[in-house]
């Protein structure tokens, strides 16, 4: 379960906006399922149905990208993993903004894809780049922290914490976490309430 | 970097190690589950071998997608019905306690975990859905999380965070009459945005939440997500004790006294340090109501829907955007808005105190022609307590649907829906596009009163004049 993310390149695909939430990224009633299976082509649904086609995710130009370029605050709101696993399936493999929220960036991180931030200037200058020239090559680069647009460089950030997860491919945490197993029963055992509630109520 | 707060407390008691990467490995005191978030964790289980750790630490209900009118079973909606039995299943596998429709403690999953007394002070919680937040009411850390993370506890009952920085919202004085914990928190929010929480914890303090009962601080820190906050929560007192006292699953006798003692310790110290705090005077907020399509923007009742040139530069996209969605134009007032749906309920506003609010406006009066009215109780728990105090039959007289317990419109995951280009008055805690069931619907958040006040005028209306 091991695989390292250091570097993803491709084509982008601006998505400019602040504050898209994730019930746009996935309506709840496309949350009505057991798997994650095929969740891509509902990506943005709504937003899309209403922009008959001018949808950057259904703009020819930027079929086949693989990293998504959006403003700040990106992914808030509902928990739904539906809402990074709808990107992925769609095709992206990283994600550049100005912000995103807490619980997406941790659905992206355990989902093994990447949400580098940018200051707002090289947001703009990334979605401005791209929008002249869709095919333009943007590349990720993880362990350099620096994201390459045709000829523009720039800085990118990440937390320390996410950053060495995915380098070390180590994303997935569940394998780390239950080899401690010995030591999270150590823990539990010195919390006070874990002697006086639900274990005696479940005899 | 926070210092002594009772987010550090709790985080260091539950701290297993470090892990390679840096991050934590943090115990959950509590996990909570229901139907939607957790089929796909339970298939990965499966798919990799694992075992549920701990299974007395997991408890499950339903809330999202159960209908609130016909609840017979299987349910109309066959991919509700498969998501329920999915849940079922899963909860038989693994020996999982399970609060079912019907087993008279089911609700709201933010609803019932307080009400059974299973949420208390200085507990790690996690839950699938991201207003779990609520339970920092009681001086718990209680994080919502996404769907590898509720695979990540229910196989080693822990997860790998990053530590938060703490601000303290200081909110002091009396709230004026017709304002209510609801204002509170959406007038936060609109001061400190959508994203300003982002990387923190929030500690509301002061005398305002002082004086608020659990029920209403539990409707402050369910919207701490809505202001960025991974969590938020009120530091543990008397208030909470006497709420606490008797429930379910709440220490007994001698662990009684050995449990208060612990909760105090918990408190933030005197002199703990935060990374930032901010403070709020109560008699500043008035009944507040959004006017577009974040929580964020909000304005008081008598206020009008604010031009570009008000906002800062940061928010004036996300503005256009509004403008074009609610139909609503810069320097609109928003009181005299024609309603068309009203709906009370939620995990934000869905509990006793918000059903007797709301049915104090609406005692004596009509629903207004047109509008289509409807309470929704958080849990069975809490229905039937409404129905020993007469509040239905308030409710049915005066026109409203009285429903069974579930999150109803709030997300619009069940038959509760808006239709095309609807306005709704909600109790609710997101006003996001297409939220509540319509691609094109649109959503008013605000307090439970205000929502009652609105379906019995028709309009948006300011509460004060019915009190
Ligand atoms: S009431 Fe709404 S916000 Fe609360 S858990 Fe249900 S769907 Fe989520």
């Amino acid at each position: 379960m091991v695989s390292e993310v250091k570097s993803i390149s491709g084509s982008s695909i601006p998505l400019v906006g602040n504050d898209i939430d994730t019930d746009r990224i996935i309506p709840a009633r496309f949350l009505k399922c057991v798997t994650f299976d095929g969740l891509g082509e509902h990506a943005f649904a709504d937003d899309r149905k209403a922009l008959n086609g001018a949808h950057p995710f259904d703009q020819p130009q930027y079929q086949g990208a693989k990293i998504l370029v959006v403003n700040r605050n990106f992914g808030c709101g509902s928990s739904r993993e539906h809402a990074p696993k709808a990107i992925g399936d769609w095709g992206i493999q990283a994600l550049i903004g100005e912000s995103f929220a807490e619980i997406f960036f941790g659905n992206c991180v355990a989902n093994g894809v990447p949400c580098v931030t940018v200051d707002a200037a090289t947001s703009k200058k990334l979605l401005e780049l791209i929008a002249a020239n869709p095919q333009v090559n943007v590349t990720v680069n993880l362990e350099t922290m620096q994201v390459q647009c045709g000829d523009f460089t720039g800085n990118i950030s990440m937390g320390e914490g996410a950053r060495n997860m995915f380098v070390s491919g180590s994303w997935d945490a569940c394998g780390q976490l239950v080899a401690q197993a010995e030591q999270v029963k150590a823990t539990a055992v010195k919390l006070p309430y874990m002697a006086w509630n639900i274990c005696d109520k479940l005899e | 970097m926070n210092k002594g707060t009772l987010f550090d407390k709790v985080w260091d008691l539950h701290a297993v190690g470090m892990l390679p990467s840096g991050q934590t490995q943090l115990f959950i005191g509590l996990h909570l589950i229901h139907e939607v978030t957790s089929p796909q964790a339970f298939a990965m289980l499966r798919e990799r071998g694992l075992k549920v750790l701990f299974p007395d630490r997991t408890v499950a209900t339903v809330d999202h997608i159960v209908p609130t009118d016909n609840q017979a079973r299987p349910f109309v909606d066959t991919l509700a019905e498969e998501m329920m039995q999915a849940l079922e299943n899963s909860v038989q596998e693994h020996n999982i306690r399970f609060y079912n429709i019907g087993s008279g403690s089911q609700g709201i999953v933010h609803v019932i975990a307080p009400e059974l007394g299973l949420t208390q002070p200085g507990m790690t919680i996690a839950c699938g859905d991201s207003h779990t937040s609520t339970h920092g009411a009681f001086g718990a850390i209680a994080f919502g999380i996404g769907t590898s993370q509720v695979r990540d506890v229910l196989a080693s009952q822990s997860l790998a965070l990053s530590k938060l920085k703490v601000r303290k919202i200081e909110v002091n004085g009396t709230l004026k009459p017709g304002v209510y914990a609801k204002d509170v928190v959406l007038h936060i929010i609109r001061t400190l945005g959508v994203k300003g929480g982002v990387g923190y914890a929030y500690e509301f303090a002061g005398t305002t939440f002082e004086n608020m009962n659990m029920e209403e601080r539990m409707t402050v820190c369910n919207m701490a997500i809505e202001g960025g906050a991974r969590c938020g929560y009120v530091n543990p007192d008397h208030v909470t004790y006497e709420y606490l006292k008797g429930r379910d699953f709440a220490p007994k006798g001698a662990e009684w006294d050995k449990a208060v003692a612990w909760w105090d310790s918990l408190r933030s110290d005197q002199n703990a340090e935060y990374d930032d705090v901010v403070v709020f005077q109560a008699e500043d907020i008035p009944p507040t109501i959004t006017w577009g399509i974040t929580p964020g923007q909000g304005i008081g009742v008598d206020q009008t829907v604010p031009s570009l040139e008000q906002l800062a530069e940061d928010d004036r996209f996300v503005a256009l955007e509004a403008y074009e969605y609610m139909d609503l134009a810069p320097g609109q007032a928003i009181k005299g808005t024609k309603v068309d749906v009203c709906f009370i309920g939620s995990c934000t506003n869905g509990r006793i105190s918000d059903l007797r609010e709301a049915a104090k406006i609406a005692q004596g009066k009509q629903v207004a022609l047109g509008v289509k009215a409807f309470a929704v109780p958080g849990s069975e728990r809490v229905k039937k307590q409404a129905e020993a105090e007469g509040l239905d039959q308030i409710f049915v007289s005066a026109g409203f649907e009285w429903r069974e317990a579930g999150c109803s419109m709030c997300l619009a995951m069940n038959p509760d829906k808006l239709l095309g280009r609807q306005i709704s008055a909600s109790s609710s805690n997101r006003n996001f596009k297409g939220r509540q069931g319509s691609a094109s619907g649109r959503t008013l958040l605000m307090s439970p009163a205000m929502v009652a006040a609105a379906a019995i005028t028709g309009v948006v209306f300011d509460v004060r004049e019915l009190l």
